[in-house]
């Protein structure tokens, strides 16, 4: 009895120092987890807190009267007539009649320097598609100078330098005013490839860019990579040639993705004299890249088929190939879907290869096919944030966001496919 | 406390002894097993499997020791004895289900109908067409109930026609007894049914096929009682179209379902008899402790 009574109490006492030790162990965890969530919120609001204003641009409408003497234009149909001609005058002659205090030439400049650079293009191209304009006044929206948009979205941020005059100041206060001058969502960072100018340089190119690079590394690292990791699994005998082949898939998913970028240049662009900086190349670069983590995951999700399942359907007289095709693939879908994903979701945001096969030119234009020169997102961000205009950093952080949508739908989509394909047995 | 202690290290004792050697101490001279020796009746006249000298083994490990056997036709056998005797592996070598295991061996001769199981000439995928399997655990395939039991005739090339693997479907169930419980839900997903469903519904996967044999490896172990008197009528009703061999770890199913008994021992097969004899007048030593309940 007194045996049992000591016993007891050297439970009790132990327990005492089990819970403690279990109470310690779950603070860790929750301190960890506390720290890693952390961090991304930090991550998430500074990025934001950035890049917000990215997605908004700011513009000035003028009612612009197509002078043509103002214009040395008489005939918009004439292609010399309109290299020669002045489409500044009309633009500063419009914001004028907001400004009527300005009208020495120099300040006839800084009037002219309110709108972007592309204004006067803009007008020209509204003329040679409506030559009936001239003469006539026409309201348009012109984007704000660079500087101009700094200071009517930063004016209250030190982070931020103004780089208007005075003068420049008080107009562009006197233009928000009056509504003239306004900020609105930025459709052209949608709708336009890359630029000189941030006012005027939008994200479709790289979107588009890195669209067609991620179809073609689908189209290679998708089918290569479940077709090798079906034949290791299922069909290839256990040698010390497939061990040697599984040593080299696992090595190769740990080589530094700059490797796969030399690789490319040497062999697709130097030997096989593909061309620079397109998404074939790009594409290729990559799927050489993603090949092992599809396979490694694809095994995976071929293993865990359960061995109940292959021995029924051998039962019933399945060839190997019928309870690959049949049954294995099936069951180990959503593993290999989900691998694939995961695989294409780091090839998204890859850069360091690109660069080395030139996919980090400046390209202006939306690319529009595979072998059009284009860039992808994660190089476009890179080019925007080591840009000198201030006008990019905001930029290259609507950029990131943009890019971290792609990212958290692409793993969303994995986990969906995986919830609605999961089956169980 | 102190008072249990001296017994249950007394009954380890005991154990550990009858592991090392699984002899009954009180008549040691008649369990001495020799090697491709069976007592009972091994043979039958004209057997469905004629089976001769087989061994198998693992690497170095040998698993099935110089067994030689026959099997009726239309004859329900079981193979009784104690977990890794072999009765498991043994089973297995008649529709080569071993096959997929590389370092598995299996030699001497073994012939369905005179024709050799493990001849080069012989299509492992025709063979298990003749020869059915159900197993241990029920394993359907996540698909639909129909689906289960279409999958054998659909990949021989059984049914022609929609109608025709329609009724095949239909037979099985009905064969297996569950076609009443399963009609209304052909389209279910087949892993929703009860565990004892399932098995029948494996073993009318195997029927669907038309098989001359069908092997079972311990198919009510993993069932209730109920389960396993429905799947024990099925047998009793199929033993008249089928040869059945069944590897059970209950003595009273092999009593209740089969005409013969064979008693695996550390890979011997030490004796073989019609059942009701096995059961009340074992000729070995070895198997009257087995079915006495001394050891295993």
């Amino acid at each position: 009895m007194s045996d049992q009574t000591t016993q007891a109490e050297i439970v009790r006492n132990s327990l005492k120092r089990r819970y403690r030790k279990e109470r310690r162990f779950r603070l860790y965890g929750m301190l960890a987890i506390f720290i890693a969530l952390g961090s991304l919120f930090v991550l998430f609001a500074d990025i934001i807190n950035k890049g917000h204003s990215g997605f908004i641009k700011t513009t000035i409408t003028l009612d612009v009267t197509l002078d043509s003497e103002m214009m040395y234009l008489d005939d918009p149909r004439d292609e010399d007539q309109l290299s020669m001609a002045d489409f500044v005058a009309p633009i500063i002659a419009a914001l004028q009649e907001h400004v009527p205090e300005a009208d020495s030439a120099a300040e006839r400049r800084e009037l002219g320097r309110l709108v972007g650079n592309y204004a006067a293009s803009e007008v020209r191209n509204l003329l040679e598609n409506n030559p009936d304009f001239l003469g006539t006044t026409q309201t348009m929206e012109f984007l704000a100078h660079d500087r101009v948009s700094t200071y009517v979205k930063h004016a209250d941020d030190p982070s931020y330098s103004i780089k208007l005059s005075e003068q420049q100041q008080e107009w562009v206060d006197e233009l928000v005013e009056k509504g003239v001058i306004d900020t609105s969502f930025n459709d052209v960072l949608f709708s336009r490839g890359d630029s000189r100018e941030p006012s005027n340089a939008g994200i479709l190119g790289a979107i588009v860019g890195s669209l067609l690079t991620m179809l073609v590394t689908l189209a290679i690292a998708f089918p290569v990579g479940i077709a090798a990791a079906v034949y290791l699994e299922e069909f290839a005998p256990q040698n010390k040639i497939t061990d040697f082949i599984e040593v080299n898939i696992n090595n190769l998913a740990a080589v530094p993705s700059i490797i796969f970028g030399l690789l490319g240049l040497a062999v697709f662009i130097g030997l096989f004299g593909m061309p620079r900086s397109v998404p074939v190349v790009g594409g290729m670069v990559l799927a050489l890249m993603t090949l092992p983590t599809i396979i490694i995951s694809s095994r995976a999700a071929i293993k865990s088929v359960p061995p109940s399942i292959r021995e029924a359907a051998e039962g019933v007289g399945a060839s190997k190939m019928q309870v690959v095709m049949h049954h294995v693939i099936p069951l180990a879908m959503p593993g290999m879907l989900t691998g694939s994903i995961i695989g294409m979701a780091q090839a998204l945001g890859e850069t360091a290869p690109l660069l080395l096969i030139g996919m980090v030119a400046f390209i202006v234009d939306v690319p529009d096919g595979f072998f059009d020169s284009a860039t992808v997102l994660p190089v476009q961000i890179y080019l925007w944030a080591s840009a000198s205009e201030q006008g990019f950093v905001e930029l290259a952080s609507a950029g990131i966001m943009v890019l971290l949508t792609f990212m958290i739908s692409m793993n969303a989509l994995a986990i969906w496919l995986r919830k609605r394909l999961e089956r169980r047995w | 406390m102190n008072t249990m202690n001296p017994g249950i290290s007394g009954e380890t004792k005991v154990g550990g002894q009858s592991k090392a050697v699984p002899v009954p101490e009180d008549k040691p001279e008649a369990t001495v097993i020799e090697e491709g020796k069976t007592v009972g009746k091994p043979f039958a006249q004209d057997p469905k499997f004629k089976l001769r000298n087989v061994s198998v083994s693992y690497g170095n490990d040998r698993a099935i020791k110089d067994i030689s056997l026959d099997i009726g036709r239309n004859e329900v056998i079981s193979f009784i004895g104690p977990s890794g005797c072999g009765k498991s592996t043994f089973l297995r070598c008649l529709n080569r289900m071993n096959d997929s295991i590389d370092i598995c061996r299996v030699k001497g001769q073994l012939m369905l109908d005179d024709e050799d199981i493990y001849s080069s000439k012989r299509d492992v995928v025709e063979l298990r067409a003749r020869v059915g399997m159900v197993f241990q655990k029920p394993n359907p395939f996540p698909k639909s109930i129909y689906d289960n039991v279409a999958y054998g005739p659909k990949i021989h090339g059984l049914a022609n026609r929609k109608s025709e693997l329609d009724e095949i479907v239909e037979n099985s169930l009905r064969k297996a007894g569950l076609w009443e419980e399963a009609k209304d839900r052909l389209d279910a997903v087949a892993t929703g049914m009860s565990g004892g469903q399932q098995q029948r519904l494996c073993i009318a996967r195997a029927i669907a096929v038309s098989p001359e044999v069908i092997l079972m490896d311990e198919p009510c172990s993993a069932l209730d009682p109920i389960a396993t008197a429905r799947v024990e009528e099925l047998i009793a009703d199929m033993s008249e179209s089928y040869t059945i061999v069944i590897v059970t770890h209950s003595m009273q199913q092999a009593a209740r379902v089969s005409n013969r008994t064979a008693y695996f021992h550390l890979g011997h097969l030490v004796e073989v008899n019609e059942t009701n004899k096995v059961f009340t007048s074992p000729e070995h030593q070895l198997t009257e402790s087995y079915i006495t309940g001394r050891f295993g």
